[in-house]
C-alpha cells in the first residue's frame, strides 16, 4: 500500500449554519488508536458523505457523533451541537439519540409489527396519544417512501418485508423521533440496485429537514447524493469539501488515487 | 476409496446411529404405554392410593407433580431470568463471571441424592419447614436454576447484537431495549428452557423422597384455604408426587396390585410430560405472537 503523508490535509471551512462541529476528536479502541484529531464541521440541511476504504475510521466516526461508541471504545475530544460537548459524560446519552438518529448498515427491524416499529420507542419516550401516534406512523412512512407499500398492512409483522422495505422502515422509524440529524453507516450496502436507488432518493427528499451524515464505500453513490465529501484514510480526514470538488478537483493525492480507483 | 464410498458409509453409519436412538425411545415409551394405559382408568385417576389394598388410584400423586412444578417455577423462573439476564446482558467480560458460569454448570451436575440431602438438612430439619411440597419445591429449584438460567441467557444472547443497536440508537435505555425487543424475540428459546426443566421436575425422585416426603396425607380438595393442613393447595404438607410414588411402589409396595398401579403411574407421567410439552408450546407460540406480532 502506497504510504501517504498523513499530515497533509485539506479541510475547508464553510460559512453556512453548521449542525453538528467536532473538535479534535480520537477515538481508541484499548491502546488502538483508529480516529486521530478530526476537525469537522456539518453543514445543516444537507447530506455530507464520508467516504474511505475499509478500516479507515469512517463508520467509528459516525458512531461516536452520536454515543454508539460507549462502552466500545474511547472517544476523547468534543463533538459540539447546539453548544452542548455531546461527548460529555454527563450529557443525557438518550436525548442525543434521539435528536441524531442512526440507521445501520443491515436493515434491523423489530420482531414486532410494523406500526410498532415505529410507535415502540415513541411509546416508552413518553407519547401516548393514539391519534399522535397514527399521525407520526403514517409522516414518516411517507418522508421514508414506504407509505403505499405497507399501508395495508400496518398490522404484519415487518420481517416479512424486503431488505429493501425494511431498510426504509429503519428510516422511519428513525425520523418518526422528529431527530435533528441523520446517520447513515452504509444504509444500501445489503441492498439490490433498485433499493439502492430507492433509498437515495428517500434521503434527497429528507434533506431539507434533516442534516445527513452518510458513510458509504460506493463513490458513485456519494457523488449521487452527497453535497459535502469527507475523505478519511487510516483514521485521518485528509480532504473535505463540496462533493462537485472532491469528485473533480481533489486537493490531495490519496484522495485522487481513492476516487480514481488507484488506491493501495 | 473414492469419495462416494466415503460418503456412503458415512451417511450409512449416521442413519445407523439414528435408527438405535430411535428405537431405543420407541421401544422404551412403547413398552411403558402397552403395559400402562390398560390399567388407566377413571377410577385410577380420581381415587386415593391404597397402601394394602388393591384398587388404589394415584389422584394425589398426580395433583402433587402438577403443583410441585407451579412451584419450582414459581421459585426458579424469577431468579433465573433476572441472572439469565445480567449474565447476557450486563455482566462483564472477567474472571468474577466465568467463575459463575463454572458455578452454575457444577451446580446442574450435582447428583440429586446430595442436593436432596443437603436440602433435607438445612430446610426439612434444620429450618423446621418439615417435609412438604415447600422443601422440595427449593430442592428442585436447585436443579432447575442452572439450567434455566443458562438457557435464559442463551436464548438472550442468540438475539442479533444488531437489535439491540436498533434499541439504543432510538434513545432507548439497555432496560428497555433488553425488556420491549430482545426478551420477547428470545420467548421461543425459553419456552423451551421451561418444558426441559418441567421434565426433570416431573421425573425427579431421589430428591423428593427428603424433602417432599413419601407420605399420601389425607388432603381435601374442597378447601381452599392455602393455611389450612388438610387443604390441597397448603404448601407446608408432605407431598408424594408420581415419581416418589412409582419408586416406592416398587420397592416396598405390598398391595396385591403394586405391579399395575407402578405401570399405570409410568404412562401417566409420561402422558402428562407430553401433555404439558404440547400446552408449553402452545402457550409460548402464542406469547411469542402476541409480544412480536410474528405470523
Amino acid at each position: 500500500m502506497k504510504k501517504y503523508n498523513l499530515d497533509e490535509s485539506f479541510i475547508y471551512k464553510f460559512d453556512n449554519e453548521k449542525a453538528i462541529v467536532t473538535k479534535s476528536v480520537n477515538v481508541f479502541y484499548g491502546d488502538h488508536q483508529s480516529i486521530f484529531n478530526v476537525n469537522l464541521a456539518f453543514p445543516r440541511f444537507s447530506i455530507t458523505a464520508l467516504i474511505g476504504s475499509s478500516g479507515s475510521g469512517k463508520s467509528t466516526f459516525l458512531r461516536s457523533l452520536n454515543r454508539m461508541n460507549d462502552s466500545i471504545a474511547n472517544v476523547d475530544g468534543n463533538i459540539m451541537y447546539r453548544d452542548v460537548d455531546i461527548n460529555d459524560k454527563k450529557v443525557n446519552v438518550y436525548e442525543v439519540r434521539k435528536q441524531i438518529g442512526m440507521v445501520f448498515q443491515r436493515p434491523n427491524p423489530f420482531a414486532k409489527t410494523i406500526r410498532d416499529n415505529i410507535t415502540f420507542a415513541l411509546k416508552k419516550h413518553g407519547i401516548k396519544d393514539k391519534e399522535e401516534l397514527n399521525e407520526r406512523v403514517e409522516s414518516s412512512l411517507k418522508e421514508a417512501a414506504l407509505w403505499d407499500e405497507v399501508k395495508d398492512k400496518l398490522d404484519k409483522s415487518a420481517l416479512s418485508l424486503s431488505g429493501g422495505q425494511a431498510q426504509r422502515l429503519c428510516i422511519a422509524r428513525t425520523i418518526a423521533m422528529k431527530p435533528d440529524i441523520l446517520l447513515l453507516d452504509e444504509p444500501a450496502s445489503a441492498l439490490d440496485p433498485i433499493s439502492t436507488a430507492k433509498i437515495e432518493e428517500t434521503l434527497k427528499n429528507l434533506k431539507s429537514k434533516y442534516t445527513i451524515i452518510i458513510v458509504t464505500h460506493n463513490m458513485q453513490q456519494a457523488s449521487r447524493v452527497s453535497d459535502y465529501t469527507a475523505f478519511f484514510h487510516s483514521g485521518h480526514v485528509l480532504e473535505f469539501d463540496k462533493t462537485a470538488k472532491i469528485f473533480t478537483t481533489p486537493k490531495i493525492q490519496a484522495t485522487e488515487d481513492y476516487i480514481s480507483g488507484n488506491f493501495g | 476409496m473414492n469419495p462416494k464410498t466415503t460418503n456412503k458409509i458415512a451417511i450409512g453409519l449416521i442413519y445407523t446411529f439414528v435408527a438405535i436412538v430411535v428405537a431405543i425411545l420407541i421401544s422404551l415409551i412403547g413398552y411403558i404405554l402397552v403395559t400402562g394405559v390398560p390399567h388407566i382408568s377413571w377410577h385410577f385417576l380420581t381415587s386415593k392410593s391404597q397402601s394394602f389394598l388393591s384398587g388404589g388410584g394415584i389422584r394425589d400423586q398426580l395433583f402433587n407433580s402438577i403443583y410441585l412444578l407451579f412451584l419450582t417455577l414459581c421459585l426458579s423462573f424469577p431468579i433465573a431470568l433476572g441472572s439469565g439476564i445480567y449474565l447476557a446482558e450486563y455482566a462483564p467480560k472477567n474472571w468474577i463471571t466465568e467463575v459463575i458460569r463454572t458455578t452454575i454448570e457444577v451446580l446442574s451436575s450435582l447428583p440429586s441424592v446430595v442436593v436432596g440431602l443437603f436440602c433435607y438438612l438445612l430446610f426439612v430439619v434444620q429450618m423446621h419447614i418439615g417435609f412438604s411440597i415447600l422443601s422440595g419445591a427449593i430442592a428442585l429449584t436447585f436443579f432447575n436454576l442452572p439450567l434455566l438460567t443458562r438457557n435464559i441467557e442463551n436464548s438472550l444472547r442468540s438475539v442479533s447484537h444488531l437489535q439491540r443497536e436498533a434499541g439504543l440508537s432510538l434513545g432507548l435505555s439497555q432496560w428497555k431495549t433488553i425488556t420491549g425487543i430482545i426478551l420477547p424475540a428470545a420467548v421461543p428459546g425459553i419456552i423451551t428452557g421451561i418444558i426441559l426443566s418441567a421434565g426433570r421436575v416431573f421425573g425427579e425422585a431421589a430428591a423428593l423422597i427428603y424433602t417432599a416426603g413419601q407420605s399420601a396425607s389425607i388432603i381435601d380438595y374442597t378447601n381452599w384455604n392455602i393455611f389450612s393442613s388438610s387443604s390441597f393447595l397448603n404448601p407446608m404438607r408432605p407431598a408424594e408426587t408420581l415419581a416418589v410414588h412409582i419408586w416406592k411402589v416398587n420397592s416396598e409396595g405390598i398391595t396385591p396390585d403394586a405391579n399395575l398401579v407402578s405401570s399405570g403411574s409410568s404412562a401417566v407421567l409420561i402422558i402428562l410430560i407430553l401433555l404439558f410439552n404440547l400446552l408449553a408450546h402452545w402457550i409460548g407460540n402464542r406469547l411469542y405472537r402476541k409480544m412480536t406480532s410474528n405470523f
